[in-house]
């Protein structure tokens, strides 16, 4: 608001010409009444991200069969005990494979998320979620969204724009610490402000590299300038994030920057993936804190999940086909040991966003995280009933502590409600049989 | 649903999968269709491409031009395999804000040292007249010259300047000539056309109607084929005066290429596109079910397989059936250990053998292809079949239905089942798993006496392994007898001709060209499976050097763009065990 006194102009004016270094606080009367704004109108940001489990879960120990508020907490989904009230269970989704064959651990996530199955095992028929929303949201940010995968490999990252462009996850804490928080990182809470003069150099490169393009533009058939395209996108998201490198950043006081963490043994085997996926998690929480970034997509484990224990001989994913259930247990214990270590790290996740205080509530409060896998029951593939879960409040935008039973749905309904919450201006969504312009309006507040 | 299975049972020759023709092989009649269309449409040759440079090949220029010291710092964008092959993956990705940011990270790195005060008497071959301000004169050369070589042809003035005016504005801003030539470096490291080589072509004068790929980007095409890294001085001289595009003038930069050391770089960089080694990277064993297995052990064992091969193929100009069937390797020390092999040399690599009753013979005995076709905690007969049925043969093997049922098959745990052979036989009994089975599991139960980490072992749970194996009817024992077969068969060595000719091209060959392919496959055998002499006769051929209209991007696209079965990763690929 012009003309006012801003807080930006508090400060400015409170510090005017003092050369000195002080980290703020923000103050409650600096928040609007309702602590989901800044007092001058701007509001805290909104993010959205996805974390990805592969492998799916036992539907008649993960479902719960009670809808609404009341819902229990199913021997699968009782590691989520201390989230519940931040999160909604959407079971009963699917997707509707339209004809096509059910490629096995990637039908599943793919129709999730680009909205529909495809044809060929590798064809991406349309953006990732994650893209729509951060082309949407993530303008504002250094960093458009981040990926990160606990087990190792830069390929497992479900953000993809076509098949030419599979954003590649960061697999190490401290090298997405570095990233972050390293070189180009502006403190917001730093009271002086310096422009980087080299940044500005940088930038006047970058930019002019881009103009150059078009000279080569004129000789390229259209399949490579279709991915010359794609490298431009890429060329201008680098000068926005030295733009905002060269702008002050608003002091945040939910931004703390954290030490940085230890070097990780980074594999497959379980218990080094719940330490990188914890250290990842914080890395992620403070980068949010600080607005680096308000898109992400975390993947605990990939489709076909990787995931091992030490001394076995087989793997999270092998045994989800080979092991025999257990007459006496009625599943498969040795595969289900790995759905509950996911349901974990997933309510590990969750806590993490909610222990930073953000305006007067926490970090999680404006955010929407979907939690999803690519099977429901993995030994068959099983892409009906899958496994969705939601977390955080969107900024007060959908309500939580809900079950909601899609019976059998598309599961583009919620990719839509998704889509809808992140404020995009989307009315129907999805491709062939299942589009839908029917959101899950109970989720919406 | 499971495709009948005959097809794999004949060699595949050369499966048109990308570009207009890829419906080809669905049936006789397609194949008649699909040559129509390709008449119709091209010069009988394929597109030119624009290929992202491999990060292989990023280090490699940067050490010809700059000299190893100057380092590279980052981690690269993952290539991406498409029909099989990373090199016709370069053809089809572009670079993601996340590449690009390690791109950009990368380049400022190097162009930083170059002008930093101990190296910039080494590279910039001018004084500035006033070095706290811009020198044009000065800052021009520097582009020129770098320029040329990073982005393998001669700068034209629109491409020199834009950058002089960074370069001027920056010094200026800065008061330091040197930061000028930094940006002005910066500018030529992120620029598209030194991240992907983007090929050109002109018409052909000889023949109307024709496109013929300009010296510059045949340079490019011969230096990445045979050396996996930038055109040299030389090879851009050549190409600048015009003499590539004469038979003789090439045929002379080829030689001098071929005789170069430097051609081990490139076989080996296209062996380790062949057989995967990319994924090495995400191979993780269990250390409790491996204690001899480490990190180093399988990148020490990646360089003796790639070592093996060069020294083979490009040092003794053996034959290439003879990878094989050879015991010839190189150790160090740390891999005798884990081969059981002597090694004398405390430090580095040694030439060695493996001694006659030694089980390993063969790039096929090798750890790194067996720990790479492996589970994390056991081996796999079916993955390592699968591996030689596409990688080495060049056959399809289809993808196993969504809702098969491996429960028999792969239980660890029953007490009848002891060996991956018996559990194997599961497979036999179901029909709808036979199909397939019956053409990988053969194969790799042969390679049983090696574990999930390429060691050896005579048991498999206290019962000795029967090792007999079997393909295409023919019946052998262990990786000898497998060896032994794919020495004699000819789709062994047909097969390395096509991946040659798709890696050496970026793409497959078009329909006209598979005709070609196929005597390729004849010249091979004719000059005694020499590499030197299939690199020589594919380099001198059409299919290298000239060109059609660019690659167009129609309407279902993404049907096209759908990759072929053959790519699916080792992750995929495990969907198919059982």
């Amino acid at each position: 608001m012009r003309g006012q006194l801003t807080r930006r102009m508090f400060l400015r004016g409170s510090l005017g010409g003092v050369g000195m270094s002080l980290a703020l606080p923000v103050f409650d009367a600096f928040l609007n009444d309702a602590g989901t704004a800044w007092a001058d109108g701007a509001p805290l940001p909104l993010r959205f991200g996805t974390w990805f489990w592969g492998c799916g879960m036992n539907p008649e120990r993960w479902n719960p069969t009670t809808i609404g508020t009341d819902w229990e907490l199913t021997p699968e989904l009782a590691p989520l005990a201390n989230v519940r009230d931040s999160l909604n269970v959407l079971s009963g989704f699917g997707v509707d494979l339209d004809g096509h064959a059910n490629h096995p651990h990637i039908s599943g996530v793919m129709g999730t998320l680009t909205g529909g199955a495809p044809p060929k095992s590798k064809q991406v028929l349309a953006p990732t979620l994650d893209l729509l929303i951060s082309d949407a949201i993530g303008g504002s940010t250094r960093f458009r969204s981040l990926e990160m995968a606990a087990t190792g490999s830069p390929r497992h990252s479900y953000s993809l724009r076509d098949e030419s462009v599979r954003n590649p996850s960061e697999v190490s804490p401290l090298a997405l610490y570095l990233r972050v928080f390293g070189q180009g990182f502006r403190d917001p809470n730093d009271a002086e402000f310096e422009p980087d003069p080299e940044v500005l150099l940088r930038k006047s490169v970058i930019s002019a590299v881009g103009e150059d393009r078009k000279r080569l533009e004129r000789d390229l058939g259209s399949h490579d300038k279709h991915r010359l395209d794609a490298y431009l996108t890429s060329l201008r998201q680098l000068e926005h994030q030295l733009a905002v490198q060269l702008e002050e950043p608003p002091p945040l006081a939910a931004c703390v920057v954290p030490e940085a963490p230890h070097e990780t043994e980074i594999s497959a085997e379980i218990e080094d993936v719940v330490v990188n996926h914890e250290l990842m998690a914080e890395v992620l929480a403070l980068a949010l804190a600080c607005d680096q970034t308000r898109v992400f997509n975390v993947v605990f484990s990939y489709g076909a999940s990787n995931l091992h224990k030490s001394g076995n001989q087989t793997g999270h994913h092998q045994l989800t086909h080979e092991e025999f259930v257990d007459a006496e247990l009625g599943y498969q214990p040795q595969a289900t040991y790995f759905v509950d270590r996911s349901m974990e790290a997933w309510a590990s996740f969750v806590a993490r966003l909610a222990a930073v205080e953000e305006g007067s509530g926490s970090l999680l409060d404006n955010c929407l995280v979907m939690a999803h896998s690519e099977t429901s029951f993995a030994k068959n593939h099983d892409v009906t009933g899958l496994p969705i879960m939601t977390a955080g409040r969107a900024g007060g935008r959908i309500v939580t502590g809900r079950h909601i039973a899609g019976t059998g749905d598309p599961v583009t309904r919620i990719g839509l409600t998704m889509q809808q919450l992140m404020g995009l201006p989307v009315e129907r969504w999805g491709i062939g049989a299942m589009q839908t312009s029917d959101p899950v309006s109970e989720l919406f507040a | 649903m499971l495709e009948p299975a005959s097809h794999l049972d004949r060699s595949r020759r050369i499966q048109p999968r990308a570009g207009s023709c890829r419906f080809a092989y669905l049936s006789l009649l397609g194949i008649f269709v699909a040559t129509l269309a390709c008449t119709e449409s091209g010069s009988g040759v394929g597109p030119i491409a624009m290929r992202r440079i491999t990060a292989d090949q990023y280090r490699q220029t940067i050490a010809d031009i700059f000299g190893s010291d100057i380092k590279v710092v980052g981690r690269f964008e993952p290539d991406a395999r498409r029909d099989g092959l990373l090199a016709v993956g370069t053809a089809w990705v572009s670079i993601t804000p996340t590449g690009f940011e390690q791109y950009e990270s990368i380049g400022r790195r190097i162009a930083e040292q170059v002008v930093s005060p101990e190296n910039r008497e080494r590279f910039v071959h001018c004084a500035p007249v006033d070095p706290a301000g811009p020198d044009s004169a000065c800052s021009e050369q520097f582009i020129r010259q770098y320029g040329r070589l990073l982005l393998r042809r001669r700068l034209e003035d629109e491409d020199v300047g834009w950058r002089l005016a960074q370069a001027d504005h920056a010094a200026q801003e800065m008061g330091d000539f040197y930061i000028g030539l930094r940006m002005a470096l910066y500018s030529i490291l992120v620029a598209p056309e030194f991240l992907f080589r983007i090929e050109r072509a002109v018409p052909d004068p000889a023949s109307p109607g024709r496109l013929r790929l300009t010296g510059d980007s045949i340079a490019t095409r011969l230096s990445f084929f045979l050396w996996n890294t930038t055109p040299d001085e030389e090879l851009l001289r050549a190409a600048e005066n015009g003499d590539l595009a004469s038979d003789d003038g090439l045929a002379q930069q080829l030689d001098r290429l071929l005789a170069s050391p430097r051609l081990e770089k490139g076989v080996e960089a296209f062996f380790s596109d062949v057989l995967g080694f990319d994924e090495l990277e995400d191979v993780s064993k269990d250390p409790t079910l491996f204690p001899r297995f480490s990190r180093q052990v399988l990148e020490d064992a990646r360089q003796q397989t790639l070592r093996t091969v060069s020294d083979h193929l490009v040092v003794r100009s053996g034959d290439f059936r003879e990878l094989f069937t050879t015991r010839r390797t190189f150790l160090n020390r740390r891999l005798g250990t884990v081969y059981r092999v002597p090694v004398r040399a405390r430090e580095g690599w040694e030439a060695t053998e493996f001694p006659p009753d030694s089980p390993r013979v063969g790039l096929q005995s090798h750890l790194s292809v067996l720990a790479l076709h492996s589970h994390p905690g056991r081996s796999s007969a079916t993955l390592r079949g699968i591996f030689v049925r596409e990688a080495l043969l060049c056959q399809e093997v289809p993808a196993a239905p969504a809702d098969v049922d491996f429960t028999v098959v792969q239980d660890v745990n029953n007490p009848d089942m002891k060996t991956a052979r018996e559990r194997l036989s599961a497979h036999s009994a179901d029909r709808s798993c036979a199909n397939c089975h019956k053409l990988v599991d053969p194969i790799g139960l042969a390679l049983e006496h090696f574990d999930g980490a390429g060691i050896w072992r005579p048991t498999e749970n206290g019962v000795p392994i029967d090792a007999r194996g079997s393909l295409s009817g023919q019946q052998f024992v262990g990786a000898e007898g497998l060896g032994r077969v794919l020495h004699d068969t000819g789709t062994a060595s047909a097969c390395a001709v096509q991946n040659l000719f798709r890696y050496a091209v970026g793409r497959d060959p078009e329909m006209a060209e598979r005709l070609f392919v196929r005597q390729l496959e004849d010249r091979f055998a004719a000059e005694g499976y020499r590499f030197s002499a299939l690199i020589r006769a594919l380099v001198m051929s059409e299919s290298f050097r000239a060109a059609s209209e660019p690659r167009r991007l129609e309407s279902g696209e993404a049907e096209r763009v759908a990759v072929a079965p053959r790519d699916r990763s080792r992750s995929e690929r495990r969907e198919q065990e059982g």
